[in-house]
């Protein structure tokens, strides 16, 4: 079976040289959550943004590719590749309050990929985008879908994000960091939200985090990225059990349980990073990418 | 709520009119220049000269003067021109639409050049054409309205004849209007041969008043569409598979016009400024061109009459200018 999402070597740079993706290799089979777990600038958002062909300008993919139900999205010119990722993949973004536009209503910029990318009629995007509403526990499709983003609160936005993103059915939704800012209160819903519908609808999810106690409650696989390199990668319920790399083991012992939010963040051990940053330096030495692909996509 | 800021708006157009007229009352009366000696032939007997002073109310203090013109004022009399003899007011209504016409086609013109070079160079953006049109921008910028002026008359009046260096309309023609605003009623009367010879006639002087406008609304609103296109829901909206082009359109062009609006607001007051000189370049039959013939005549309540007009101008342009960034911001509409 062809996975959904097949990323093989990457290898991502910016306009200084300095690397950000040191050869990360995952695959996302079909209807599965994998976990990207690392310390905040770890690269995850960057993994996530570079599958989505959004990278910004000042990063460029040096080496590896990148299989979307094994279309080689660096083999397609930019038109395809928008084309390609539009229909299979969503996105369920960061931070909801800046993720709707300020000036659209909150309907059509439900509805616009549906009607204007897939070509679906308008009342029969209007008509999905209303189930989905309903799956995301909004009673008042109505007023929501009339309103400004401005007009509703922080976790409301979230669930229509999440909403947008489950109605044109994609193959594969990057969720990157979806619950982090928001309230405490309401990112227990929003996550309990997102399994629910993932489970419903079959999605495959990359689920981009840096909170061990969600890669617990939500994903089947896990990787675990650190400096732009995957250190670990592993069945989520074998890594909780048996961690094999002492990074994972330190990021394990920093984190506060999930279910207490009080526990104090303990600094991951130094001779543990600095083992780490021994590592990187001897492969950056060693890491040469090949000269035939000086330009990736993004 | 509404009423009241309203309310406070008038009020401050008002204090600001009021302002613009002490203020101009003043300097010319205090710039030298006696308009009534323009008026006389040399020679002229002193008891001649004192009858016409005291004829034009100039004989009495500065302060009198000006509560005798603002009591006039507010009774619609704007007095009467020292060097054409004619209601101030006829004169100046006579010769606003002119230059309405003509600030009004270069600002169309600046918005059809500003904006697609803005859309062109935000969706090309490290390109070398963005480059070239940082390049264009930057000529324009730094080139007065004047000089292009020269350059256009020069170009197309000169080397590749096209279009008219002189006037408004052709002399020749029989005009069929009943009022001053002869472009929009040609178009209106479906009198196109009349509307090829007015535009001829208004494309120089036009586009000289628009470049440097055309490469501030270019750069700015590149600037900011460039920034808006950093923002998360234009990310998604690119995630959703829409076009470089069609995201720029859909979602960033509203939220980026905004910053640009306020800006374009406070340069199409300076283009109006300009039309002064391009009139008199051009000698296009405006205000601005009536104003510097009012100047060099010192014809006291004419400049008046003619600033007042400007300045009423240009508080209204302020006031479009913020109902329409209400317009194009919900957050402002509905709060
Ligand atoms: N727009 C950008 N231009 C250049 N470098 C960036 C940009 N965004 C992030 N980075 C760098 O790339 C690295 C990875 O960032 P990111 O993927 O956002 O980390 P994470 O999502 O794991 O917190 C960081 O070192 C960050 O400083
Ligand atoms: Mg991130």
């Amino acid at each position: 079976m062809t996975a959904c999402l097949d990323i093989s070597n990457l290898s991502a740079t910016l306009s200084n040289g300095q690397r950000v993706l040191r050869s990360v290799s995952l695959s996302v089979e079909p209807g599965e959550v994998r976990a990207l777990v690392g310390e905040s600038g770890a690269g995850k958002s960057m993994i996530g943004k570079a599958v989505l062909g959004v990278l910004p300008p000042s990063v460029k993919i040096v080496e590896g590719s990148i299989r979307l139900e094994g279309a080689d999205l660096g083999a397609l010119s930019a038109k395809e590749r928008r084309r390609v990722i539009g229909a299979k993949t969503a996105l369920i973004p960061q931070d909801p309050l800046t993720a709707l536009n300020p000036s659209r209503r909150v309907g059509p910029q439900m509805t616009d990929r549906l009607v204007h990318i897939l070509g679906w009629a308008a009342d029969r995007a209007d008509k999905r985008v209303r189930q989905l509403l309903d799956e995301v526990h909004i009673r008042e499709p109505d007023r929501v879908m009339r309103a400004y983003p401005h007009e509703l609160s922080g976790g409301m936005r979230q669930r229509v994000l999440i909403a947008a993103a489950f109605a044109a059915e994609p193959r594969l939704i990057v969720a990157d960091e979806p619950t982090t800012a928001l309230d405490v209160t309401v990112q227990k819903q929003i996550l309990r939200l997102i399994a629910q519908l993932q489970k419903e609808h079959g999605t495959a999810i990359l689920f981009v985090t840096h909170d061990l106690g969600v890669v617990a409650k939500i994903s089947q696989k896990v990787t675990v990225l650190y400096a732009g390199k995957v250190v670990e990668e592993a069945d989520t319920a074998a890594l909780f059990a048996d961690p094999q790399h002492a990074y994972t083991r330190a990021l394990m012992a920093a984190t506060p349980k999930y279910t207490d939010p009080l526990a104090s963040l303990m600094p991951v051990d130094e001779a543990v990073l600095a083992g780490l940053a021994a590592e990187i330096a001897i492969a950056d030495h060693d890491w040469r990418p090949s000269l035939d692909r000086k330009s990736g996509h993004g | 709520m509404i009423l009241q800021r309203f309310l406070v708006r008038l009020l401050t157009m008002a204090v600001t009119l009021l302002g613009v007229s002490v203020v101009v009352f003043v300097i010319i009366r205090v710039a030298p220049g006696d308009p009534i000696a323009m008026m006389l032939p040399p020679g002229a007997s002193q008891a001649d000269i004192d009858r016409l002073r005291a004829l034009y109310g100039l004989d009495r203090s500065i302060v009198e003067q000006y509560f005798i013109w603002l009591s006039g004022v507010l009774q619609g009399n704007f007095g009467t021109s020292i060097s054409l003899r004619q209601d101030v007011m006829s004169l100046v209504l006579n010769r606003l639409p002119a230059t309405l016409e003509l600030a009004t086609v270069a600002l169309l013109i600046a918005l059809l050049i500003g904006m697609p070079l803005a859309i062109l160079g935000a969706r090309e953006q490290g390109t070398a054409v963005e480059a070239g049109i940082d390049v264009a921008n930057g000529a324009a910028l730094s080139i007065p309205d004047f000089l292009w002026g020269l350059a256009l008359i020069l170009l197309f009046g000169v080397l590749w004849p096209v279009f008219e260096i002189s006037g408004r309309v052709s002399p020749r023609l029989e005009l069929p209007f009943v009022t001053q605003f002869y472009l929009f009623e040609s178009i209106l009367r479906l009198r196109l041969d009349l509307t090829k010879d007015l535009i001829s006639h208004m494309f120089m002087p036009a586009l000289a008043l628009a470049l440097p406008l055309a490469a501030i609304i270019s750069q700015l609103l590149k600037l900011s569409l460039k920034e808006v296109m950093t923002l998360d829901y234009v990310t998604l909206a690119r995630v959703k598979g829409f076009s470089e082009t069609s995201v720029i359109l859909r979602e960033a062009l509203k939220n980026a016009a905004l910053p640009t609006l306020t800006l374009v607001g406070v340069q199409f007051t300076f283009l109006i400024g300009g039309t002064v000189i391009i009139e008199r370049l051009f000698s296009y039959e405006g205000l601005g061109n009536m104003a510097i013939d009012a100047v060099i005549n010192r014809d006291l309540p004419l400049i008046q009459g003619i600033v007042l007009v400007f300045a009423l101008i240009f508080v209204l342009i302020n006031l479009a200018v913020d109902m329409m960034y209400a317009l194009l911001n919900p957050r402002l509409r509905h709060g």
